[in-house]
């Protein structure tokens, strides 16, 4: 048995949240997620908190487990080797109810950084004529930043994220660096553009507690101090070369019609 | 509907879980420049008690001649030898050495932070070193 100490809130009934500990006999193999199950399934339905995939990779079940954010999918109960287990909302986000906190700032300064790669030719990107020629060498200067499951636990960690709510955050930072380092991508300027600012790059001090937390290993704090290098001792960026395809292409006159959909829609509903 | 701020502010520099130690070092960072900052104002205003004349100046230097003042000088100076050494590790790093270089990530993760540990230790020892060889001077010698 172990007993979970769960940080509740319902914005209806609380002014601020408290502690409610249930009883959850852990066997070997349970997750911190299928501890929650439990207790929503058997001990109290009003639990709320957000999962999905149960597999690390749909970054919904972060939370803050026994002083550390973490996904709750990823985190076995009995590797926290106690018997009581705190599981509180991500700090430095809105909580919504119970262990639902809002997400929104994390996705606004993720879009920020303007997070798709702008390519060199616009015209090659709506009517492709050639492929682009990425070598493995390549793809690993970004390969690593591309995991990123968008789970907000690295704003939880960051020291600055807890006074700055301005600061851009490192999974914001690491995504700029990520698509600056795509040799495909043209839009360096414009991501230097809001990172290179007051609340961006600089304001990160190798705290490092976003790359400790970070369940993909994509280490925000990497790319960060990377880019800050690029910042100061400038960049050659190399470009992808465009190639003539070996079987040919042919343009297409305009964006294909969206196939007919396989389930038929019902009346009012989008 | 009402939401809960859940932002941890300057408590959070202090303290937010179980992190290694370069989250600690980051606040102890925050603090010590700060104190240097406001022993810089103090330190002018003090001296500035010269254009006064050699008297004024006398009786400010007797006000600052106590043991109390002997240990406030040795904090402040293990706070310029803490945030001079720590700042010369933020620089190496914030530069791109020593923590690694982007590569394909294989379970379980080293980060950038562990590797960059072992110069974060090696920083740590020489705050220790100097710490003790000023202490010896400022109390025994």
């Amino acid at each position: 048995m172990a007993n979970f100490r769960i940080q509740r809130y319902d914005p209806e009934k609380d002014s601020r949240p408290y502690f409610q500990t249930y009883e959850v006999p852990v066997e070997q193999g349970m997750s911190i997620l299928d501890c929650l199950f439990y207790i929503k399934e058997r001990l109290d339905a009003t639990l709320s908190f957000r999962a999905s995939c149960r597999m690390g990779i749909c970054g919904s079940c972060a939370m803050y487990i026994n002083g550390l954010p973490r996904l709750a999918c990823e985190t076995q109960a009995t590797s926290l080797a106690t018997d009581t287990i705190e599981v509180r909302p991500l700090p430095n986000y809105e909580i919504i109810k119970d262990l639902v906190v809002d997400l929104s700032p994390l996705f606004e300064k993720h879009q920020r950084v303007r997070p798709w790669i702008i390519p060199y030719e616009l015209e090659e990107l709506d009517r492709p004529t050639k492929e682009y020629v990425q070598s493995p060498a390549e793809l690993e200067k970004y390969l690593q930043f591309a995991y990123c499951l968008k789970c907000g636990l690295c704003l939880a960690a960051c020291p600055t994220m807890a006074t700055d709510n301005e600061f851009i955050g490192p999974q914001a930072l690491a995504q700029a660096f990520r698509y600056n380092s795509d040799t495909r991508d043209g839009g360096d300027a414009e991501r230097i553009a809001v990172v290179d600012t007051l609340h961006g790059l600089w304001r990160c001090h190798m705290a490092g507690a976003c790359a400790e937390v970070c369940p993909k290993g994509v280490d925000p704090a990497l790319a960060i101090q990377l880019m800050k290098r690029e910042a100061v001792f400038g960049k050659k960026k190399e470009r992808a070369r465009l190639v003539d395809p070996r079987c040919g292409v042919t343009p297409l006159p305009g964006i294909p019609k969206a196939p007919e959909p396989t389930v038929k829609r019902s009346e009012g509903k989008r | 509907m009402r939401r809960y701020n859940n932002r941890l502010g300057i408590r959070g520099w202090i303290y937010a879980g179980n992190y290694g130690l370069e989250r600690y070092l980051y606040f102890l960072h925050r603090i010590s420049g700060l104190g240097l900052i406001f022993y810089l104002l103090l330190h002018i205003g003090v001296t500035s008690a010269r254009i006064y004349g050699g008297a004024a100046w006398e009786q400010t230097m007797s006000l600052l001649s106590g043991p109390a003042f002997k240990l406030g000088e040795y904090v402040l100076m293990a706070g310029a030898i803490f945030h001079a050494a720590n700042g010369l590790r933020l620089i190496i790093t914030e530069l791109g050495m020593c923590i690694g270089t982007p590569g394909r990530q294989e379970y379980p993760y080293v980060s950038s932070v562990r590797k960059q540990r072992r110069l974060m230790i090696v920083v740590m020892i020489i705050i220790a070193v100097l710490l003790l060889i000023s202490g010896v001077d400022f109390f025994i010698l």
